[in-house]
Formats: structure tokens, C-alpha cells, sequence
């Protein structure tokens, strides 16, 4: 029971294609793990597991210890509790951004409205987007959308944060404030899985690094011994593609 | 200013810059002058050519006598009107009933837990009937057979039975629009509500819906524009709409002007709607760049 989130096994399949062929790893409370490996490795599909956004073929996931893959599980209540954030922000369009953030409160935990507008406005002020709160998504640049989309998940309590490639649609000048949002969370406390691209910032704020490839984690480790000295010939011939 | 284009200050450039867009919108507006120009006359060359010509045609003064007699149309015109306004109540009261019949039946297609497989199985079935049939078949059908049952009055009304043709023939049209502006919206915007927490309904209710209704309401619009019209379809089982009315001056002075009367009042309404619909379309464009 240390671990806030075990994978043990886990598979997944599309059709004839094996996404994920027994992945196995775990993450402690107030963890930051990051997922590095090429294009088309399982990346994305297995933060989409963790989610429960895809069912799994095979193996358990837990979460607390309880296994949350359990087909009679109603998927929604563990939802809640593991926030997501995508590549694309995924932020309604047709709302403004506070009202994108306190929909799921609103909808889901039913917290009261000044209740809900004052932990709203306290969480926009904490990510240094207080002055944009009644703007659309649109009227906002991409660093702040992605932010929006940060807040929109916390504003559900989550206890772990997963976070898919946050900053691959991103200007590199934005990429650094999405990145610094980051660092706070983990700083706070947060359990958070990360896929990514941007190997510096793995090396600096993770605790440690699973390299996928070809649907299994080739390697895992901190990451000073992970980038400095890789055990496997495909992580050294990764790395070397990527840094 | 040779000083400045030498120096290359921001101030040069800034004037360099202007000054040709200035040349260029001049230009644009010359262009577009001389286009409107060759419109104007060709236009008005057609109307003179087809006022010179037609009265020269063998029938033409019977055709005027018994299609444009001023007479008859100064007579006829405001009971026309009149007339109309009953074809404006019966598209008031089922042009809301088709929206929400509408979006119930495309809301059924959407179902996707298997329990409520027949639900969806009834939506198909009905969309593929209803789209199936021309309308003024599901008109008579349901106009004069379902009165015929003998119930009591007001149950007999052809106003109702004729009204609940009409919404059931175009709720059909209109949920196979909603439809598609429901599969419309990205699939990542689902994913996000799900992993949100947010239920099947919800999603559909506060996500979806609201973009998807807002996407198709041009197509809607043209929907409303098309019932606006086939209104005068239920004249055949006994209202006396605008149609009717002229049908019924028609015989009287034994003349066709009422129907033209009749099909200017259809204009009247018609045209604008059509103009608003295409411009709203034309906003959605230009947004969605
Ligand atoms: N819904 C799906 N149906 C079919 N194939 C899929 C689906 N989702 C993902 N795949 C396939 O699974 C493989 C892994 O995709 P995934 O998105 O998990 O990779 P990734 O590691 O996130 O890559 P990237 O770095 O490009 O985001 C890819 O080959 C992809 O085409
Ligand atoms: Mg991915």
C-alpha cells in the first residue's frame, strides 16, 4: 500500500496492432514519473488506460491498491479522482474558460455555487490567469489554453495528474510557463505521470524515467543514471537520436 | 525623406508600406466599380429585351388579361393576406413541436447503451419512413384517415391532423441534421468530458449539444424556410390557407392573378429568410477559418 498507483502487466491491443505488450511499473505518492520513447511507443494509449478513457486487454491497474480495471467498476467515481490533460487542451469552445473549469464541479461534486466560484477564481489566481477568466478559449494563446486545461482538472480534486505531451502543440516561448505550472504541482505534493518530449525538463524535475518502446518500458530509472548511463543499447540509441 | 529611406528608419518603411495599400485598395475599387457597371447594363438590357419582346408573342394579351389583371388583383389581394396569416399560426405551433420531435429522434439515433437498442431501432425505422414519403402523402394519410376514424370534435380538426403531418414528416428531416452536427463535434471533446467525470448525459447536454445545434442552425434554417412553403400543402385536405384562398378567387372571377398574389406574399417571407440563412452560414465560415 506505499504505492499510489501500480501497473502490473498491463496490454492493450487495437485490432491485430499490440499498443502496449506488458507494461509493469509503480509510482509513489507525490511522484513525478515521465514516460519518454518514440512516436507511436504506447505512450498516449497508456495514460488513456490509466484514465479508463480505454479498457485494457489485460493486467491490473491499481490505484490506492484496489484494482480499478475491474469491468464492474462503474469507471466515472475513478475518474474523478485521475486528472487528464492532452496534447490538444480539449477545452470547450463554447464556454468561456471559467465556466469550462467549473462545469464537472458543478455537475459532479455539486459544490455550491460561492463555494465553487471562490475555489474557481483562487485556482485561476494561483496559475497567474485571474485577468482572463471570462475570456473564450480562443481569445487565449495556446500556453494559456493549456493552463486553462490544468486548471479544469484540478478544479476536480484529482489525486494523481496525468499529463500527455502538454507542451508539443506549444510555441517553444510558451513551453516554459506550462513547464513552470508543472514544477508547482509537483512541489505541492502532486502524484504525476508525464509523457514527453522535452528530455530536459525530465531530467531535471522527474524522480523517474520509463523509456517505452515497441508497446514494453525497455528501461526505468532516476534519471541521472538513466541519461548519463543507460543500461540498454535501444535507450542509448534513443537518447542519442533525441539529445 | 531620401534621407530617411537611406537611414532605414522605422518611419520610412511605415510610409512606404501605406502608400501602396493605398495604391491597391484604389485599384480594388476601381475593379469592383466597373464590374457593378457591366451588371447594371446587362441586367437592364435583359428586362428590355423580355418587356419589347413578350407582349409581341401571339397569346400575350389573354395571358396578361387572366395572369397580371390589376383589377382583380387589387380585389383579391388583402383577403390573401388574410388568408396568410393562418398559414403563419400553423407554422407557429409546429415549427417548436419539429424542433423537439426532432432533436428527440436524433437524441434516440445517439443512443449507444445496448439496452436502449430499440429506442434507436424505432429512430432509424422512422427517419427512413418519414424521409421516404413525399409529404403531401403523409398529409392526406394522416389528414384524412385519421379523422375518418369518426372521433368527436374537436378531434376531427384537419388543422390538427394536417399540423401533425407536418411535424411528423419534417422532424424526420430535421433529426437527420441534428445528427450530423452531433457526429460533427471531435471526438476529443467527449474524451475530455468523460475524463472529467462527467455523465453520458451531461456531456450530451452541456458539451455536444450546444455546439452542434449551433453548427447546424443554417441547415435548420433552411428546413424552417422549406415548411414555411409546404404549409399551403395542408389547402388539399381542407384549411383554407393562403392557397386555398387563391384556388377560391380563382374560380370565382375565373382568372389566375389570385395566384400570383399568392406566390408574391410566399416571396415576401421566402426571400429574406433565405438571405438570413445564407448569412448566417457565411458568418459560421468565416468563423471556423
Ligand atoms: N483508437 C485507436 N485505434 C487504433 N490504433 C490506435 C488507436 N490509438 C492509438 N493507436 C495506435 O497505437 C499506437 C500507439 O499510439 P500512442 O498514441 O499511444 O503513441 P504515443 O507513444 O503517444 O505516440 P506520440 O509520441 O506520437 O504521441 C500507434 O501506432 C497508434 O496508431
Ligand atoms: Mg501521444
Amino acid at each position: 500500500m506505499t504505492y499510489k498507483l501500480q501497473l502490473i502487466d498491463v496490454t492493450k491491443s487495437f485490432g491485430t496492432l499490440e499498443v502496449c505488450k506488458g507494461i509493469s511499473f509503480d509510482v509513489k505518492k507525490g511522484e513525478l514519473v515521465c514516460m519518454i520513447g518514440s512516436s507511436g511507443s504506447g505512450k498516449s494509449t497508456l495514460l488513456r488506460c490509466i484514465n479508463l478513457l480505454e479498457a485494457v486487454d489485460g493486467g491490473r491497474i491499481l490505484l490506492d491498491g484496489h484494482d480499478i480495471t475491474d469491468p464492474d467498476l462503474d469507471p466515472q467515481p475513478i475518474r474523478r479522482r485521475i486528472g487528464i490533460v492532452f496534447q490538444s487542451f480539449n477545452l470547450f469552445p463554447h464556454m468561456n474558460v471559467m465556466e469550462n473549469v467549473m462545469l464537472a464541479p458543478r455537475r459532479v461534486h455539486r459544490t455550491p455555487k460561492a463555494e465553487l466560484l471562490a475555489e474557481t477564481t483562487a485556482l485561476f489566481e494561483r496559475f497567474g490567469l485571474a485577468d482572463r477568466m471570462t475570456h473564450y478559449p480562443d481569445q487565449l494563446s495556446g500556453g494559456q489554453q493549456q493552463r486553462v486545461a490544468i486548471i479544469r482538472a484540478l478544479a476536480m480534486k484529482p489525486e494523481i495528474m496525468l499529463f500527455d505531451e502538454v507542451t508539443s502543440a506549444l510555441d517553444p516561448e510558451l513551453v516554459g510557463e506550462v513547464l513552470d505550472v508543472l514544477r508547482k504541482l509537483k512541489s505541492e505534493g502532486m502524484t504525476i505521470i508525464l509523457a514527453t518530449h522535452e528530455m530536459g525538463f525530465a531530467r531535471e524535475a522527474a524522480d523517474k524515467i520509463c523509456f517505452l518502446d515497441q508497446g514494453i518500458i525497455v528501461e526505468s530509472g532516476p534519471p541521472e543514471q538513466l541519461f548519463t548511463n543507460p543500461k540498454q543499447a535501444r535507450t542509448r540509441e534513443f537518447l542519442s537520436r533525441v539529445m | 525623406m531620401s534621407k530617411d529611406m537611406q537611414t532605414g528608419t522605422p518611419a520610412a518603411s511605415e510610409k512606404v508600406a501605406g502608400f501602396s495599400k493605398q495604391a491597391r485598395q484604389q485599384r480594388e475599387i476601381r475593379l469592383r466599380r466597373r464590374s457593378t457597371l457591366i451588371a447594371t447594363v446587362s441586367t437592364i438590357s435583359v428586362f428590355l429585351a423580355i418587356y419589347i419582346l413578350v407582349p409581341m408573342a401571339p397569346g400575350w394579351e389573354k395571358v396578361q388579361h387572366s395572369f397580371f389583371n390589376w383589377e382583380i388583383f387589387e380585389k383579391t389581394f388583402p383577403t390573401l393576406l388574410n388568408a396568410f396569416l393562418l398559414d403563419i399560426a400553423i407554422f407557429a405551433w409546429s415549427a417548436p413541436l419539429i424542433a423537439i420531435w426532432g432533436l428527440a429522434l436524433a437524441l434516440a439515433r445517439d443512443a449507444r447503451s445496448p439496452a436502449l437498442f430499440p429506442l434507436r431501432l424505432f429512430a432509424t425505422v422512422y427517419n427512413d419512413i418519414f424521409r421516404g414519403v413525399p409529404v403531401i402523402l403523409t398529409i392526406y394519410l394522416i389528414g384524412f384517415g385519421i379523422p375518418g376514424l369518426g372521433l368527436p370534435r374537436p378531434w376531427n380538426s384537419p388543422y390538427i391532423w394536417g399540423s401533425v403531418a407536418l411535424v411528423l414528416s419534417y422532424s424526420a428531416y430535421v433529426a437527420e441534421v441534428y445528427r450530423a452536427g452531433i457526429e460533427s463535434i471531435h471526438e476529443s471533446q467527449r474524451a475530455a468530458a468523460k475524463s472529467l467525470g462527467l455523465s453520458h448525459w451531461d456531456t450530451m447536454r452541456f458539451i455536444i449539444l450546444p455546439q452542434a445545434v449551433r453548427r447546424v442552425l443554417p441547415a435548420n434554417m433552411n428546413n424552417l424556410i422549406s415548411l414555411q412553403k409546404d404549409v399551403a400543402l395542408l389547402s388539399f385536405i381542407g384549411p383554407v390557407e393562403l392557397l386555398r384562398q387563391a384556388g377560391v378567387f380563382k374560380s370565382f372571377y375565373a382568372n389566375f392573378t389570385p395566384y400570383l398574389g399568392a406566390a408574391l406574399i410566399f416571396l415576401a417571407v421566402t426571400i429574406p429568410a433565405t438571405r438570413f440563412a445564407d448569412s448566417l452560414m457565411a458568418r459560421q465560415d468565416k468563423e471556423r477559418r
